[in-house]
């Protein structure tokens, strides 16, 4: 169906290649996902299927592709819009029109499909995807997963035999992700469309593959799932738990891995994870940096956090928890003094945010926002230091300083655009810190995170919780969580839902359980680390 | 046709250009008219029709251009106190200190006569009637569902006005998060640097937004179906061009009494004339296709007549002389109502009763009927969330 033909693509003239030799050949009714590092060129190799590299990206593509047949240096991605589907990182973006139904006529629209036809479609389509409840809906006012599942009705309805996805489920909490990988899997099987798919959260997608491409320094090679996760330089917690204990075939889904996990479970029986043990000495009478006592919080006319009540001391490392829209970013926004409490109370280090002056909450509260980005104006990582540090007047370098520690590789005179996202997460990390607040907030920090920028994340976070700065944490990610925190709060419709130690919360929750806790179940381990000090020490 | 269509009973989103028609009928005979009875009738008579036939949930601009209404009446007056106008008064109300000026027939401050001030009342209030009306028809059709019928020789104009509809509040997010990003920074996000700060971040989304935008049409398929000639095209857009112009000048010189004669109904017939040729030369050449169009059944022309006949016979009372449609301002008198112009307005109202229910409002009704305790049971469940998510999340509260 697709097929790759020594395939190199460079952007600039003589410059690196970002492919080179790629050799692919998809069958008809695959589902295959394409895995790799950040910046390792999934995302090129995605686009090239229906020729947008290099029709709409300039560049140079050597070698040809074809799409059943069709070569893409002949057809534009126009031409192939019969063919392929495409769907993008961020779904909101690629909306053309504003309404759900309208949204998925588009591309039949553009297509010349028939009225009539086009009608049946989008009644299939709505049906198929599960969004006939909200058919006259405005798209800006569906939830995360909705409006994933809209853009891939959108692209489904004019039946393309090629579905190409860049991280579908990464901006998605854990149910919704389910929604549309479910949706996903029905559509291989029932049918047989053709499947290429992105994603950095390989827990989530792994066990669906047929074949996994694994994309590492331009090149391209595919395999079967096991073999190519044996030797994949990023994988999910429970092949790394397969790896450590040595299991043969490498299991992909929990219910392998459960099956294969007996003796080790027996082995460990008696032993107690780690981070209990933590867990208890942290929330000793520390000093109090976060309080909110009955806290409501309104976003325009709408009452958006409704009584919350909750306490962060300094040591701590907290994650916030619940569905897209719960109210995690308003709460975060209320913390640093962004949104004013319409009643109750919000303090951090017994001041009220929303009264400080901006110059003045830098001292308390830092937060890094969901697009770290929105930070950063300089033209280079230098200037953007150094702006940082007479914003805060700390001494020259101080910034420079920090940066260099949480990402040792990043060059001053790059301009923050062109930094990895992992690379610009910690730039902004970077100039929140030069401030010194004690308490320090992050809007989920892993979007577009590979499994390497994470572990770095992670450590920087631990090291500044070590430093006695509390740390809250907004996220989707339950794998972060079971690596990060140390207690876990899940909100619901504004409202604490939760609030209890980590290995508690996750290990209890069929959504929120990560990997190694599902596989190790009753038992509460969270992650492979804590599994391999365990058998370690016995 | 689905003959079920033709009953007003049915619930359904009347065709946008019915209700922009029968806005324009409105606007029409409130330029006509300067007596404040008159321009009061139509502005309730809009009123009226807005709220008892604009979809629930959607936007609604009225109010918004009510107040626009008021501040051009605010302004016209004040202007008036403040330089004189044309209009000669004896009736004194105050006298402010005059400024001499060199140039003849300019003046600041001085008299302010009754007379001038009622003229200047009537003109600003005649505006803002016409303001109202057309807040009227957006509140009753938004202008993008009416963009969905540009003519498919001005596809790619009217694809750039619905992108950039949806592209102008995104930019006013962007701006209001890069704002908040900047306070987290120690600024307070006020004064011209600061500005030039906030457009560098804000600029970049919105290029980064648009970029990602053109690659999903691109590979949705837009623009594929063109296989025209440069020839048949140019002459196609010249004549949708020349129609909607003339279509405008049309309406422009129904709306403006003192334009030449020529310029009104024989212009809009003109304009339509090589408008629908347009539409016609260009439909032979489209291969695109159109999800759900509007249907045009009996519901839609009984609202875009009631407009155009409301609006006409005020144009004939006009033109008539009847009495009280131009009121005397000198010396002013009290304004009386035109009795037969009045009636005719009233015809204006018709739709709100004989006009179709939008779908959320006909379930609201219904909705409140049948379950008194929760008039909103029906949308509610429309609008909540998926109900499977909200368990999980309570298993989660009591697993803890």
């Amino acid at each position: 169906m697709i097929r790759f033909e020594n395939v190199g693509v460079r952007f600039k003239d003589g410059g690196r290649p970002v492919l080179s030799g790629v050799d692919l050949h998809v069958e008809e009714g695959e589902l295959v996902l394409v895995v790799g590092a950040t910046g390792s060129g999934k995302t090129t190799l995605l686009r090239c299927v229906n020729g947008l590299v290099p029709h709409f990206s300039g560049g140079i593509l050597s070698g040809r592709v074809t799409v059943d047949g069709r070569d893409t240096r002949t057809h534009r991605p126009r031409d192939l819009a019969d063919v392929v589907g495409v769907v993008g990182q961020d779904p909101a973006a690629a909306f053309v029109t504003d309404t759900v139904e309208e949204e998925l006529a588009y591309g039949m629209e553009s297509l010349g499909v028939h009225g009539d036809v086009m009608r049946r479609r989008v009644e299939e389509t709505l049906d198929l995807l599960g969004l006939a409840e909200v058919r006259q809906r405005a798209l800006r006012t569906l939830s995360g997963g909705q409006q994933q599942r809209v853009a891939i009705g959108g692209v489904l309805a004019a039946h393309p035999r090629v579905l190409v996805l860049d991280e579908p489920t990464s901006a998605l909490d854990p149910v919704a992700a389910e929604e549309v990988l479910a949706a996903l899997t029905r559509l291989v099987h029932d049918l047989g469309l053709t499947v290429l798919l992105a994603e950095h959260r390989l827990e989530r997608v792994v066990q669906y593959a047929d074949r996994v491409v694994v994309v590492e320094n331009g090149q391209a090679r595919s395999d079967l799932p096991a073999t190519a996760m044996a030797k994949s330089p990023v994988s999910p917690p429970i092949v790394d738990l397969g790896r450590l204990a040595g299991w043969s075939p490498l299991p992909l889904s929990v219910r392998d891995a459960r099956r294969l996990s007996g003796p080790m479970r027996q082995v460990l029986a008696s032993a107690t994870p780690a981070r209990v043990v933590r867990s208890v000495t942290v929330s000793g009478q520390s000093q109090s940096l976060l309080s909110a006592r009955a806290l409501v919080v309104n976003r325009g006319r709408r009452t958006v956090l409704c009584g919350i009540d909750l306490e962060l001391r300094a040591g701590e490392v907290v994650a916030l928890m619940g569905r897209n829209g719960s109210g995690k970013s308003t709460l975060l926004a209320a913390a640093c003094g962004q949104l004013p409490a319409r009643a109750g109370s919000v303090r951090t280090g017994g001041l009220d945010p929303a009264s400080l002056k901006p110059r003045d909450i830098l001292r308390h509260v830092g937060l890094v926002p969901q697009d770290p980005g929105m930070l950063l104006y300089a033209e280079t990582v230098g200037a953007e230091c150094h702006a940082a540090d007479s914003d805060v007047r700390a001494a020259p370098g101080t910034t420079r300083a920090l940066l260099l520690h949480l990402a040792p590789d990043v060059q001053e005179g790059t301009h923050p655009r062109d930094l990895s996202e992992g690379q610009r997460l910690a730039l902004a990390l970077a100039i929140v810190l030069a401030g010194r607040p004690p308490l320090v907030l992050l809007d989920e920090p892993t979007r577009g995170l590979d499994y390497g920028a994470k572990a770095r994340l992670v450590a920087s976070l631990r090291s500044l919780a070590a430093d006695s700065h509390g740390v809250l944490v907004a996220t989707h990610d339950v794998e972060l969580v079971a690596e990060l925190a140390d207690r876990v709060i899940v909100i619901a419709d504004g409202e604490v839902v939760t609030d209890g130690p980590a290995a508690a919360v996750l290990a209890g929750s069929p959504a929120f359980a990560p990997q190694v806790a599902k596989v190790m179940h009753p038992q509460p381990w969270l992650t492979v680390a804590d599994v391999a000090a365990a058998l370690e020490a016995s | 046709m689905n003959r079920a269509l033709h009953n007003p009973r049915l619930p359904r989103l009347l065709h946008p250009a019915a209700w922009w028609v029968w806005a324009i009928g409105l606007a029409m005979a409130a330029s006509r008219t300067t007596n404040p009875l008159l321009l009061a009738l139509i502005v309730a008579v809009a009123g009226y029709v807005v709220a008892a036939r604009r979809e629930i949930g959607a936007a609604s601009p009225f109010g918004a251009f009510l107040r626009l209404g008021l501040f051009v009446i605010a302004m016209r007056v004040l202007f008036e106190a403040l330089l004189g106008g044309g209009v000669p008064g004896r009736t004194v109300l105050l006298n402010l200190p005059q400024v001499p000026l060199p140039a003849g027939g300019v003046r600041l401050g001085g008299a302010v006569t009754l007379e001038g001030v009622l003229a200047a009342a009537y003109d600003g209030a005649r505006l803002a009637a016409v303001l109202a009306c057309i807040g009227a028809a957006n509140a009753l059709a938004s202008p993008r569902r009416l963009l969905r019928y540009v003519p498919a020789t001005l596809y790619e104009v009217g694809t750039a006005l619905v992108v950039a509809l949806t592209y102008a509040p995104q930019l006013v997010d962007d701006a209001r998060r890069v704002r908040a990003a900047r306070r987290l920074r120690g600024h307070a996000g006020r004064g011209p640097r600061e500005l030039a700060r906030l457009a560098v971040p804000v600029l970049d989304s919105a290029l980064e937004r648009s970029l990602d935008l053109a690659a999903s049409m691109e590979s949705r398929g837009y623009g594929r179906s063109v296989h025209r000639n440069a020839g048949s095209r140019r002459k196609a857009t010249a004549l949708t061009l020349f129609g909607l112009g003339g279509v405008v000048a049309g309406v422009y010189g129904l709306l403006d009494g003192g334009s030449a004669p020529l310029l009104g109904l024989p212009l809009l017939v003109v304009g339509s004339a090589a408008a629908a040729a347009s539409l016609a030369v260009g439909a032979r050449r489209e291969r695109r296709s159109r999800y759900r169009p509007d249907p045009w059944a009996a519901p839609e022309s009984v609202v875009a007549l009631s407009g155009a006949i409301a609006g006409g016979l005020v144009l004939v009372a006009s033109q008539r002389g009847v009495p009280g449609i131009m009121l005397q301002t000198s010396p002013a008198v009290w304004p009386t109502l035109p009795w037969l112009p009045a009636l005719g307005l009233l015809l204006g109202l018709l739709p709100a009763w004989l006009s179709p229910l939008p779908p959320v409002r006909a379930l609201e009704r219904a909705g409140g009927l049948q379950d008194k305790h929760s008039p909103n049971a029906h949308t509610r469940n429309v609008h909540s969330e998926d109900v499977g998510t909200q368990d999980i999340h309570k298993s989660v509260g009591s697993a803890s």
